[in-house]
């Protein structure tokens, strides 16, 4: 029983997420792609706290489902649906699609090939709760201060790059 | 996880949602009343005395009422959004600290949980209750809802972010996202007399949390998602019957909920006076806990009986221009303090 639940759990969550990926991209309706989001980010979430990553979690729920995806859905209720839904779904990039993705799948063979023994199915950190909160500060503020504040420019850039095309006469 | 265990969590969880909505229905009833008496009037008197039978037939009417679905709307969403409200209401409350750590068969029975990101949970929790009236403003059908849905899901993210942000205040003086720690970190007091609570240190934290919970729960002065002179009743204009009243407990769960928080963070929780027997001493924090959270929702009554609501731009400008910046200047200045006073 203790031995069959986590990878039942881990297969209700990849089943989520998976379907809800697929649904996503093939809605009509822009509102009902974010719903099906939701429901994929819930489920990464979700795997996430399978692996005794709480913190992650949170994190995951916080930014992406109470933040980013809240704002999709305020701009997609601006839009108007009806118009939307008359357009072509797919915007014919099949080449480019088909490109990316067989070099992910090509990659990800790749890695599983040679790895082939150090990948294996996710099971929860045995042992005791350990909070990770004061792990994941440490590796992001101490070990890894540079590649974080990198990030943090990144966005700052993008931020001000969004400002700026979204504003229509620059004094 | 054994069956004891789970028996036990079960158990909590049926008495706090028990507790809690009785405590909801209460809530209404004292703000009536209080409003009431602000504004020179009785308030319920009918039903029962003092009115306190109201609640139950408010209960009553809303469920024996005809539930309307209007045409046109999506109806998955439109059905699943008030419980989607509800649900977010409610599970705040799993981790939220009622009294000191009190053992019975080895589980602690003031508490449903205590987890190490209890804080985080609270925000990513609350952060979701946004989906509820949005999405119930869009699946309705009406330029009304969809108006509402659309500006409290702006207000609620501009909020948002002042609230956590006034938080990681609490977050640096305590070392711990466990609203336990918190608790147990404000016990004692400066020279006996000014109790150790964090509201002292983190006085601009809590204005900035308070101003922009009372925002995030769509109150008065905020109410705007639901401005009666404007949109009707906003995101639930169209929902009718014990749809509504899903809203309406949202609310005021929000409110209780805000109140719990706001009491565990900033007024040292269920710290207070304990003497007397020992059966007096495990109810004593209680009643504490509940006489701290009652004032805060006098004060949710009271605001609301003396404020007017603000106009549109100004809550943004209020949100992003004034509040997003205290609390930003509140965080630095406490990791100042914080760092001076453990740093080399």
């Amino acid at each position: 029983m203790q031995s069959v639940l986590p990878s039942l759990f881990f297969y209700a969550l990849a089943t989520m997420i998976l379907v809800s990926a697929v649904v996503t991209i093939t809605r009509r309706n822009a509102v009902h792609s974010v719903i099906w989001l939701i429901s994929t980010l819930l489920g990464i979430a979700g795997l996430f706290l399978h692996q005794h990553a709480e913190f992650l979690a949170a994190v995951q729920v916080i930014v992406y489902i109470g933040g980013i995806t809240v704002l999709f859905l305020f701009v997609i209720m601006l839009v108007n649906l009806d118009e939307a839904a008359k357009k072509k779904q797919f915007a014919g990039q099949w080449k480019i699609v088909v490109i990316c993705a067989g070099a992910l799948l090509a990659e990800l063979g790749f890695f599983i090939f040679k790895g082939a023994e150090g990948f294996y199915f996710a099971e929860p950190a045995g042992g005791s709760l350990q909070p990770n909160t004061q792990l994941i500060a440490l590796a992001l503020y101490r070990d890894y201060l540079l590649p974080f504040e990198l990030a943090s420019l990144l966005l700052l850039v993008a931020m001000i790059g969004a400002v700026v095309l979204a504003k229509k006469d620059l004094k | 996880m054994d069956l004891p265990f789970l028996l036990y969590t079960l158990l909590k969880i049926v008495v706090v949602v028990f507790a809690l909505l009785t405590a909801v229905a209460y809530t209404v009833w004292f703000e009536r009343k209080v409003v009431a008496h602000m504004q020179s009037r009785w308030g319920p008197t009918r039903v029962g005395p003092y009115g306190l039978l109201q609640p139950l037939a408010d209960v009553i009417k809303l469920i024996t009422k005809e539930d309307i679905t209007p045409s046109g709307v999506f109806r998955l969403v439109y059905l699943a959004a008030p419980c989607l409200a509800v649900i977010t209401a409610l599970l705040v409350f799993a981790v939220i600290p009622f009294g000191p750590r009190t053992e019975m068969g080895g589980i602690d029975i003031f508490q449903i949980t205590d987890l190490d990101i209890g804080l985080l949970f609270i925000l990513s929790v609350s952060s979701m209750g946004v989906y509820g009236i949005a999405l119930a403003g869009w699946s309705s059908n009406s330029k009304y809802s969809l108006l509402g849905g659309l500006r409290s899901s702006a207000q609620m993210i501009s909020y948002e972010l002042a609230m956590g942000l006034s938080i990681v205040g609490v977050v640096l003086l305590t070392g711990s996202l466990s609203l336990r720690q918190v608790v147990d970190n404000q016990s004692g007091s400066w020279w006996g007399i000014i109790p150790h609570w964090n509201v002292i240190p983190q006085f601009i934290g809590f204005f900035c949390y308070f101003v922009s919970a009372i925002a995030e729960t769509n109150r008065l002065p905020f109410d705007l998602p639901e401005a009666e002179t404007e949109l009707v009743a906003g995101y639930h204009t169209e929902y009718s019957s014990m749809r509504f009243a899903m809203f309406f407990l949202a609310e005021y769960t929000n409110m209780t909920a805000v109140s719990c928080v706001a009491t565990v963070l900033y007024f040292g929780g269920w710290s207070g006076p304990v003497f007397g027997p020992e059966a007096l001493q495990t109810v004593l924090p209680l009643l504490w806990f509940f006489l701290k959270v009652l004032a805060f929702l006098f004060v949710y009554v009271w605001i609301r009986g003396t404020l007017p609501r603000f106009r549109y731009d100004q809550l943004m400008a209020f949100g992003w221009k004034f509040l997003l910046p205290l609390a930003l200047a509140n965080m630095v200045l406490t990791s100042f303090v914080q760092a001076v006073r453990y740093g080399g």
